[in-house]
């Protein structure tokens, strides 16, 4: 039989490495950050397709991640894809004519925004919009075209042969 | 025939008695826990004896799972050449399933077990008895710490589970087999979320915790005062508390999923 | 008119499978005296315990503690009675995880708001009453089944209860520490003023204590009085009982067929 004191302590250890563990889970893991919020500033885009793009995905420059995105609407006018993404504070020198595409992480991986750079003095801010976009590839599309124009090639091909 | 049925509905009325007997002491448990004062070193008591004690086995089993998990799922995610995918395929398959689960599986071994052989002996041996003749109520004194105890000792070692997990295939896919450690981590944050993954393994452990325990009390609290009887109530307690995990844990997804 | 503290009347027991143990027993118990309750094993001697002191309820019937109706106590009501009454079992109950002190200071702690150093005060002095004083550091594992016995006997006197019941004293005990419980019984009895009430199948170590003898045999009383009357009963049954004869109205063979009948039907199926 311990000591209570020594079972005070030991439980007071536990406990201490249980709530460790839920720390790492929260930040490590699931990457939770909205907990203590940075500074951070929203800018819109509007894409034609975002594909498979969702709240929280990545926004990067250069591959790295500067912010993430925050809402999605639809433009009930032009029908076309609002992102409204959260750009940390720090990066707060990225010219306004710069383009923003959807890309994807690896054949299969998650839909991602990369921003790419361009050469304007005044920067994006609070509010501003980005003009530039690139929409989301959809393999399924490419596929078809794809298909589609080997279609087309076979029947030249064979309008070749009757001539 | 008929005596067959007859036999078939006194079982049946002696489980819905058993049933009923866990039920009110469940009620008598959650509703009438000691006072503060002397409870609490109590329940401090029964953490360090369900809990602490329970950590190696949850420590070194739960590293050697997301070894594992990582040396596999590597190994068939390199074949569509996703392996920076192993990140997220290891958290949320711990997070979500593999942690609740096998930690209240071990749990149900391990602590479960003794709960159950150690109020099973007390009854045996007229312990319980001879506190109620004492006036001190043995549900309170005895049967409470110790389910509250497993209540909250659950969730803890899930979350302990969890991170080593984690941490065990952290060092197999990035020391051992070479991944790129931010990839690793940064394609498992944008693909766990916070609420919807961690947040409801730890409300799937609370769930498993009151089942294991409950059922381990139940089992010792009711169980026959003899060697036999002690024997086949462990039995009992560590198999139906694995299988009310393992059904629990359907259904709980299926809420989760279903968005309920 | 006598002080009884136990006073059962037309009572009725039987278990929840049907299984009558008692039918119409009628049994008092006076109070500052000890009183013992003997009867072949399996007559429901600590059944008997058991419903005085409330664990089990009667079927029909009335048992009286110290002037209340033990089946419509309420709980709280039953445990505040209990507080005043001491059992010792047959096991003798001790607490495996606490060491002698800490058992004999168990009722005293959950009880009483009274100071370390008071409590400490008080288990020295119910241990020396029972000649342990010296063991409060063993184990209950440590104590040969005599000393268990006597801690139990020291934690059930801890709150210095007014009724105390002793289930099997003197099974499986050496002649020595018999001896020493015997004694212990008595001088408690009369010392603390208690009321004690015994229940036993050794014959001559209850007569030799008891004040009034009762005999439980076939769910019903078969023979009461002072150790004297019993001993010179005329009743076969209790002759048989004291005397210890193998067959006689309580038979030797249990209940079963003609043993022609068995034969002749050959395998057990």
């Amino acid at each position: 039989m311990y000591s209570q004191r020594f079972i005070d302590s030991i439980v007071g250890l536990f406990l201490l490495l249980a709530f460790f563990a839920l720390t790492l889970l929260a930040f490590k893991v699931s990457g939770l950050t909205t907990l203590f919020p940075t500074q951070t500033y929203t800018v819109t885009a509007a894409f034609d397709d975002i594909g498979g793009l969702k709240v929280r995905s990545p926004v990067k420059i250069g591959g790295v991640q500067v912010g993430e995105v925050s809402q999605i609407d639809l433009d009930p006018i032009t029908f076309k894809a609002i992102v409204y993404m959260k750009i940390a504070d720090q990066f707060n020198d990225i010219p306004d004519d710069s383009s923003a595409s959807i890309l994807t992480a690896g054949l299969l991986g998650d839909n991602y925004i990369s921003i790419t750079p361009m050469y304007s003095k005044t920067f994006l801010k609070k509010g501003s919009e980005i003009q530039f976009t690139t929409s989301a590839m959809i393999l399924e599309k490419l596929i078809g075209q794809f298909i589609y124009r080997l279609g087309n090639n076979d029947n030249k091909g064979d309008e070749h042969a009757a001539q | 025939m008929i005596s067959r049925i007859a036999l078939l509905g006194a079982y049946g009325i002696q489980s819905l008695q058993q049933l009923g007997q866990a039920g009110i002491l469940l009620y008598r448990v959650v509703f009438f826990p000691p006072n503060v004062k002397k409870g609490f070193p109590l329940l401090l008591q029964q953490i360090y004896a369900e809990g602490v004690l329970s950590l190696l086995i949850i420590l070194v089993s739960s590293l050697f799972i997301g070894m594992v998990l990582a040396l596999q799922g590597y190994h068939t995610l390199a074949k569509f050449g996703a392996s920076q995918q192993l990140g997220p395929l290891v958290a949320l398959s711990v997070a979500r399933e593999l942690g609740p689960v096998v930690t209240a599986i071990l749990f149900a071994g391990r602590a479960g077990s003794a709960l159950t052989a150690e109020i099973g002996l007390m009854k045996a041996t007229d312990q319980l008895s001879s506190m109620e003749m004492m006036a001190v109520d043995p549900l309170r004194r005895v049967i409470s710490p110790r389910f509250w105890g497993g209540f909250i000792s659950l969730p803890l070692l899930t979350l302990i589970f969890n991170i080593t997990a984690i941490y065990g295939a952290y060092l197999v896919g990035v020391r051992w087999l070479g991944l790129d450690s931010g990839i690793f981590w940064s394609n498992m944050q944008s693909s766990v979320d916070f609420r919807a993954d961690i947040v409801n393994g730890i409300i799937k452990s609370f769930v498993f915790g009151i089942a294991v325990t409950w059922i381990a009390v139940t089992q010792g609290y009711y169980a026959t005062p003899t060697s036999a009887g002690i024997a086949s109530a462990t039995t009992r307690s560590v198999v139906y508390a694995s299988l009310a995990v393992l059904g629990l844990d359907f259904v709980l997804t299926a809420m989760m999923i279903g968005d309920w | 008119m006598q002080d009884n503290i136990v006073e059962i009347s037309q009572m009725s027991f039987s278990y929840g499978n049907g299984r009558a143990v008692f039918q119409d027993v009628n049994l008092m118990i006076p109070r500052g005296k000890i009183t013992a309750i003997m009867g072949p094993s399996g007559t429901g001697k600590t059944t008997l315990l058991r419903l005085i002191c409330g664990q089990l309820l009667c079927t029909k019937g009335s048992i009286g503690v110290d002037q209340q109706e033990i089946s419509t106590l309420s709980h709280r009501k039953l445990y505040a009675l209990r507080k005043r009454m001491g059992m010792l079992f047959q096991t003798s109950g001790l607490f495996t995880h606490l060491n002698v002190f800490e058992n004999v200071a168990f009722p005293l702690r959950e009880h009483t708001p009274l100071s370390p150093s008071m409590i400490h005060t008080l288990v020295l002095m119910k241990l020396q009453m029972v000649g342990l004083r010296g063991a409060i550091h063993l184990m209950p594992h440590e104590l040969s089944g005599g000393m268990a016995r006597r801690v139990a006997l020291a934690r059930a006197i801890a709150l210095d209860p007014a009724l105390i019941m002793y289930d099997e004293p003197f099974t499986g005990q050496d002649p020595i520490s018999m001896g020493v419980l015997v004694k212990l019984i008595r001088t408690l009895n009369d010392a603390l003023q208690l009321t004690s009430i015994i229940v036993s199948h050794d014959v001559t170590e209850a007569l030799s204590i008891a004040d009034y003898v009762y005999v439980i045999a076939g769910k019903s009383i078969i023979g009461e009085g002072t150790p004297d009357a019993i001993l010179h009963h005329s009743s076969p049954q209790l002759q048989q009982f004291i005397q210890g004869l193998p067959d006689g109205p309580v038979p030797f063979h249990h209940t079963a067929k003609s043993i022609a009948q068995d034969f002749l039907e050959g395998t057990i199926e």
